[in-house]
């Protein structure tokens, strides 16, 4: 369960945004410029709010009134960035183990083949990030985030960089993993079909205010 | 044509160990240095990136001299490093430091641009993963300047091979302590007849600063090819 409620200005911009995440896929849903990623880079830390609250699971992890600004590193909400963001210096089995490695925790080989055959990724755990294909990146920088048992996933537009082609090859995945893993999650996207089929709840955002929340029959009006 | 008396062989090795010395010691402070530069803002940063700069235009023989003043046995510090054992005048360390001291604006210079190269979206990626901002500087950033960072050590390893003013001032011209190949080369021209020997201590310079390019430009190649990740 998230709780957020924050308020920041951005140049002449200014976002105040108040939502609550649900189990399942919640969808961040606007036009480009509403302020959906600046909004997924505060829930991770990235960037701090001017004003506000964001609680996780009973879990503070920043609250202005308290002083409270939990670091990034110490968050666990995992993050697929739009551009995946693979190390480029590591091999594929080397990103998908950085969250584990860098978050103490045990090697867990069961979770490993869990994730890799989820994603289908097995195949191409000693290849470098540089030979890989658009849908096969973001599929690795899904596990990745995945393997650092987050307990809260951001997917910031992880098909926006990919061709029509690649998304309809990489949603299946999406879909899995929204009923495999139980990790609530947050979808940034602009595109209506795609989280028709993914989310559960929506968020609507413009000039960086929730204007509406609700199923996704919100989309089909608008 | 490269038989050498004992005395090269003396000043040889000891150019090694003076440069490979003075690479190897700052380093680390090269690599904190072009870090600070690079990523940080604070009071007094254009002071400090001008005094590190300060002996690439300085002549090296007032760096030499400073050194002297500051370091020196009769120096401001030098009697108080004296006292915990720590002297540099006329010894091969403080070959060292000079050949380090002269070197380290183009240390420094190197591993600057390249850790401004480094895109920061994977430190930001680092940190969601769990990475604390120390972690993420020893698994993503360093790995990533690491093509830079050799150009800047050979650089310096190369430069303080060929240091003769600072060094000359600051600790003289001792065959066997402090009398480097370049001194050496210098020491050798002053006296009749000592043309032929110089002429092989310049070769000898001369393969040493083509192999350290050679390495480098190896190294480099091999080095990106990791980092650009193919």
């Amino acid at each position: 369960m998230l709780a957020v409620d924050v308020d920041k200005k951005l140049g002449e911009f200014q976002i105040e945004a108040a939502f609550e995440g649900e189990s399942g896929i919640t969808a961040l849903f606007g036009p480009s410029g509403s302020g959906k990623t600046s909004i997924v880079g505060m829930i991770a830390g990235l960037s701090k709010p001017d004003r506000g609250r964001i609680v996780l699971d009973d879990d503070i992890l920043f609250d202005s009134d308290a002083g409270i600004d939990v670091a990034v590193h110490r968050r666990r909400v995992g993050y697929v960035f739009q551009d995946g963001r693979l190390f480029p210096h590591l091999s594929v089995a080397r990103n998908l183990d950085y969250g584990r490695w860098m978050s103490g925790l045990a090697r867990d080989e069961a979770q490993v083949r869990r994730v890799t055959g989820l994603l289908d990724i097995g195949a191409l755990l000693e290849r470098r990030p540089g030979a890989l294909s658009g849908g096969e990146r973001q599929r690795v920088a899904l596990g990745r985030a995945l393997l650092m048992r987050p307990r809260l996933l951001l997917l910031d537009e992880p098909l926006a960089s990919l061709d029509a082609a690649r998304k309809r090859e990489i949603l299946p995945y999406f879909e899995r993993l929204r009923d495999e893993a139980k990790v609530p999650m947050i979808y940034v996207s602009h595109d209506a079909e795609e989280v028709r089929r993914l989310a559960s709840r929506v968020v609507l955002l413009a000039g960086g205010r929730v204007t509406a929340t609700g199923g996704v029959k919100l989309l089909s009006s608008s | 044509m490269f038989e050498l008396s004992p005395q090269e062989w003396t000043a040889v090795a000891l150019s090694l160990r003076v440069a490979t010395v003075a690479t190897a010691v700052s380093l680390p402070f090269g690599i904190a240095i072009a870090w600070l530069l690079a990523r940080k803002s604070f009071p007094g940063k254009t002071i400090l990136n001008a005094i590190i700069y300060l002996p690439l235009v300085l002549p090296p023989v007032v760096t030499g001299y400073l050194l002297l003043i500051a370091l020196g046995r009769r120096g401001i510090f030098g009697q108080t490093l004296a006292d915990i054992g720590i002297v540099f005048s006329f010894r091969w360390t403080g070959a060292a430091l000079a050949c380090g001291v002269m070197a380290f604006p183009l240390l420094v210079g190197a591993i600057r641009l390249s850790i401004e190269a480094v895109d920061r979206r994977y430190e930001d990626a680092a940190a969601t993963l769990g990475a604390s901002r120390a972690w993420i500087f020893l698994t993503v950033t360093l790995p990533l300047a690491l093509p830079g960072i050799i150009a800047g050590a050979v650089l310096a390893f190369a430069r303080a091979l060929g240091e003769f003013g600072a060094t000359i001032t600051f600790v003289s011209n001792i065959p066997g302590e402090t009398q480097t190949i370049s001194a050496a080369i210098y020491t050798l021209t002053q006296v009749p007849g000592g043309d032929a020997q110089a002429l092989k201590l310049v070769g000898i310079a001369v393969m040493i600063a083509l192999a350290a390019l050679v390495v480098s430009e190896w190294f480099g190649r091999y080095a990106g090819a990791r980092v650009h990740g193919v």
